[in-house]
């Protein structure tokens, strides 16, 4: 038995050894490499050059466009985190609430959004909102508009697209949250008198507190980094980050900028979680 | 009263969680050549066009391709390294599982960045390998972590009993923990091939124009026009999604699967 334990480091990392390989090629190497392609110059005719220059991170900081970007990304993301929030809320405190057979499925079309195609998703949001779509056909129909109301190729329609994309995240998050709420002090809330209002501001909101951060975290680096709807229902209109490693990395063939901007984009990240860290434990004292 | 106008503003907001898949799903029946909507007629012509549409035929046969020989991989390389991490006892188990799993940490347009930076000097761009690699590191993580969830959860009593009464270790694998885990390695299976074939990011940053997969064909067709040619593809692909859920759903509940 002695004998068999000694081998075992040796199994487990002859066992391991391809997914490893795997992880390495497919990610390690190409993330240190992104790293290292941030600081390479590039020549005056487009072309990569060689050694290293900050170039990259100088322009980033000190051409406005950029600073414009992040900002916008960071409104983009922060606003439609908002909205999940408002939408979500109500749906994880209704399941949460629900006693009834049907609450499985229930549960399962709230979340089903995350098992369909973003790309599906954008094109149903451009059947909704866009210039010959639902919206514009009905209000068309009533006489109440002469000319279509602009809803996509714009930042309506990436907020609307992103909302919707965030929410089953939101409400799974909540709804875990709630789900380890002791459903006892509501109720002593509410035999002391207490009005359904105000058990809900006094108790199940503050309890609730963490879920929500932790829900809005998921939700704001989700949306630091989506691409397709911002893509798809921007119509090239909207430029976030994102959109600009895309633009750069495919477009205009700047590899080294397109790295730094993603480099940055890790940084807003880093950003989001360190502030997400700092509330969580706010809210938890 | 007050529980009626509840209900009515809770299925308002179901309503605009599903708006886009039920609009996706009705427009698919649009006889017109727009998607003005209502539909002023109705039929399966966009169906029809879908099958004769050369551009997605290609699309989805390489898809299948491509996700076929990723799911097979990641089993094949995926279920010894969940075995190692959930039976056996080795220093730097736990840091082998983050490092196994940590692509799902970093969005996908830095990961496609990354991986075309990469990929184009070693002339893996634009080729079988170079996608299947790609889907590789953002399914590997799941299949390896279900897995090994599952396997976890099954206790080694049985295993041990079995090499007490001795079976040699190949046929307590091949006889018990092997049946023991295929619930597991189907759900990841199923997973896999949901999100290799759904994937479209990473591999926007990896296609080239002579090798393509039906979602980057989708994001490009969205990108050009919008007539319901797209409702038509979005609904097969939507049901086709639900079957596989059904799959998971079948054989460890999604819930697990998702890791929640």
């Amino acid at each position: 038995m002695a004998d068999d334990r000694q081998r075992r480091p040796g199994l487990a990392a002859s066992l391991s050894l391809p997914a490893v390989a795997a992880i390495s090629l497919g990610f390690l190497v190409p993330v240190l490499w992104l790293a290292r392609m941030s600081f390479n110059p590039v020549d005056p005719s487009g072309a990569l050059g060689e050694g290293w220059t900050a170039h990259q991170y100088v322009e980033l900081v000190t051409d406005s466009f950029y600073a414009e970007l992040t900002l916008a990304t960071f409104r983009m993301a922060a606003t439609s985190t908002f909205f999940a929030l408002l939408v979500g809320y109500p749906i994880a405190l209704f399941l949460y609430r629900l006693e009834s057979r049907w609450k499985t499925l229930l549960v399962l079309l709230a979340i089903c959004p995350l098992l369909v195609s973003g790309v599906v998703r954008a094109y149903g949001w451009i059947v909704i909102l866009g210039d010959a779509g639902w919206i514009n056909s009905i209000l068309r129909g009533a006489g109440l508009i002469d000319r279509p109301i602009r809803l996509v190729n714009n930042h309506v329609g990436v907020t609307i697209g992103l909302t919707e994309s965030l929410l089953p995240y939101m409400t799974l998050s909540l709804l875990a949250g709630l789900g380890r709420l002791d459903r006892g002090l509501e109720e002593a809330a509410r035999t002391l008198g207490a009005s359904p209002l105000r058990t809900f501001l006094r108790v199940t909101l503050p309890l609730s507190l963490p879920a929500v951060v932790l829900g809005s975290t998921i939700c704001l680096m989700l949306a630091v980094s989506a691409f397709i709807t911002p893509r798809l229902l921007g119509g090239g209109r909207v430029f976030l980050l994102a959109t600009e490693i895309y633009e750069q990395a495919l477009v205009t063939l700047n590899w080294p900028l397109a790295a730094a901007i993603a480099v940055c984009m890790l940084l807003l990240f880093s950003l989001v979680l360190f502030g997400s860290g700092r509330l969580q434990r706010r809210v938890a004292e | 009263m007050t529980t009626i106008a509840i209900r009515a503003g809770i299925a308002l907001l179901y309503a605009f969680v599903l708006a886009p898949i039920l609009l996706v799903f009705a427009i698919s029946f649009s006889g017109d050549n727009f998607i003005a909507f209502p539909p002023k007629s109705w039929g399966f012509r966009w169906y029809q066009a879908l099958l004769a549409h050369e551009g997605f035929a290609r699309g989805f046969r390489n898809s299948v391709i491509i996700s076929s020989i990723v799911v097979g991989l990641d089993l094949v390389i995926g279920v010894p390294a969940a075995y190692a991490i959930a039976r056996l006892r080795f220093r730097g188990r736990d840091a082998l599982l983050a490092f196994l799993t940590a692509p799902l940490l970093l969005p996908t347009i830095v990961l496609g960045l990354a991986i075309l930076l990469v990929f184009f000097p070693l002339r893996l761009a634009a080729t079988y390998t170079g996608l299947v690699i790609a889907h590789m590191v953002v399914t590997l993580p799941f299949v390896v972590r279900i897995v090994a969830t599952a396997l976890s959860t099954l206790p080694g009593d049985v295993e041990d009993a079995a090499a007490t009464l001795g079976a040699s270790p190949a046929t307590v694998f091949r006889r018990i923990t092997l049946p023991l885990m295929l619930p597991g390695m189907i759900a990841a299976a199923a997973l896999a091939f949901i999100i290799s074939f759904d994937e479209v990011v990473i591999s926007l940053f990896v296609v080239g124009p002579r090798l393509s997969t039906l979602p980057v064909e989708l994001f490009r067709y969205v990108e050009g026009r919008t007539d319901p040619l797209v409702a038509a593809l979005s609904t097969a692909l939507i049901l086709a999604t639900i079957s596989a859920v059904l799959i998971v759903e079948r054989s460890v509940g999604l819930m697990r699967a998702l890791g929640r």
